[in-house]
């Protein structure tokens, strides 16, 4: 369950970089549409920490310990809304490149949850 | 305030990102770190405390903003890319230094690569002074935005 919402994360943050890195591309800020990818990359790294609440409530553990395991699922789910939010206040294609950047630290730290709950 | 000339705008805001994460991962792990397994490799640790220390106060510098804290940040980007060079070569060159690896081993191998790009394009941001031709006429944040 968790695997396959962190592959699911994972390819949605690289999709939400390429979309914002070719808004950079284009010369554009970020816009209403990208800000609903936003949300969409969101709400699957709100669904995974849930699901990692259960998990470990189930006496399920994470190979690497509770503590990093917790660390970074609020990482993964803080990373893109916080570039969102850095964007709002630079209206110009660097805002557009900050998401993408953002949404590429999302993707490696799935990565680095895929290690840590697995092992 | 508007006095200050604004670092974060434009290529900036992408430099202040990448530093904030650089900054919640290092601090975050050596605080982790030292509080959990410090015992096991005290040097390591430390230093991943002081690259955390260094990027807090670059952050906060360019956050904050103006020339002062312009040519801060600019001395403390060359020291961070003088640390990723030493431990980076160090790492390479005897892989038994430090008994755990450290945000800047390896030349920060397992951020990406990010602690050694990071410093030189900080350089690079910041080298050009961001005031008029007369500096202390203080006049300068019309020319800034």
């Amino acid at each position: 369950m968790l695997v396959a919402l962190t592959v699911a994360v994972s390819v949605a943050a690289l999709a939400l970089a390429a979309w914002c890195g070719f808004a950079a591309y284009r010369d554009q800020p970020t816009k209403d549409w990208h800000f609903i990818g936003m949300a969409v990359v969101s709400a699957l790294a709100l669904i995974q920490v849930v699901v990692g609440i259960v998990l470990v409530g189930r006496g399920e553990r994470a190979s690497d310990g509770s503590v990093l395991f917790f660390s970074y699922l609020l990482g993964a789910l803080l990373a893109v809304p916080a570039a969102g939010f850095l964007s709002l206040t630079e209206r110009t294609r660097w805002g557009s490149v900050t998401v993408s950047a953002g949404a590429v630290v999302l993707a490696v730290l799935e990565v680095r949850l895929h290690d840590i709950w697995g092992g | 305030m508007e006095t200050r000339t604004k670092l974060v705008k434009g290529p900036g805001l992408l430099l202040v990102w990448l530093y904030g994460v650089m900054t919640v991962g290092a601090v975050s792990r050596s605080i982790y770190q030292i509080a959990t397994e410090y015992h096991r490799a005290p040097l390591a640790y430390l230093l991943s405390a002081v690259a955390a220390v260094v990027y807090v106060f670059i952050t906060y510098t360019l956050v904050r903003g103006g020339e002062a804290a312009r040519k801060v940040a600019l001395v403390c980007c060359g020291a961070e890319l003088v640390g990723v060079l030493t431990v980076g070569a160090w790492t390479l060159a005897d892989s038994s230094a430090f008994a755990d690896s450290t945000v800047w081993s390896a030349f920060g191998m397992e951020y990406l690569f990010i602690p050694v790009f990071l410093p030189v394009t900080g350089i690079l941001w910041l080298r050009r002074p961001r005031v008029a031709e007369s500096p202390r006429t203080g006049g300068d944040s019309a020319l800034a935005s």
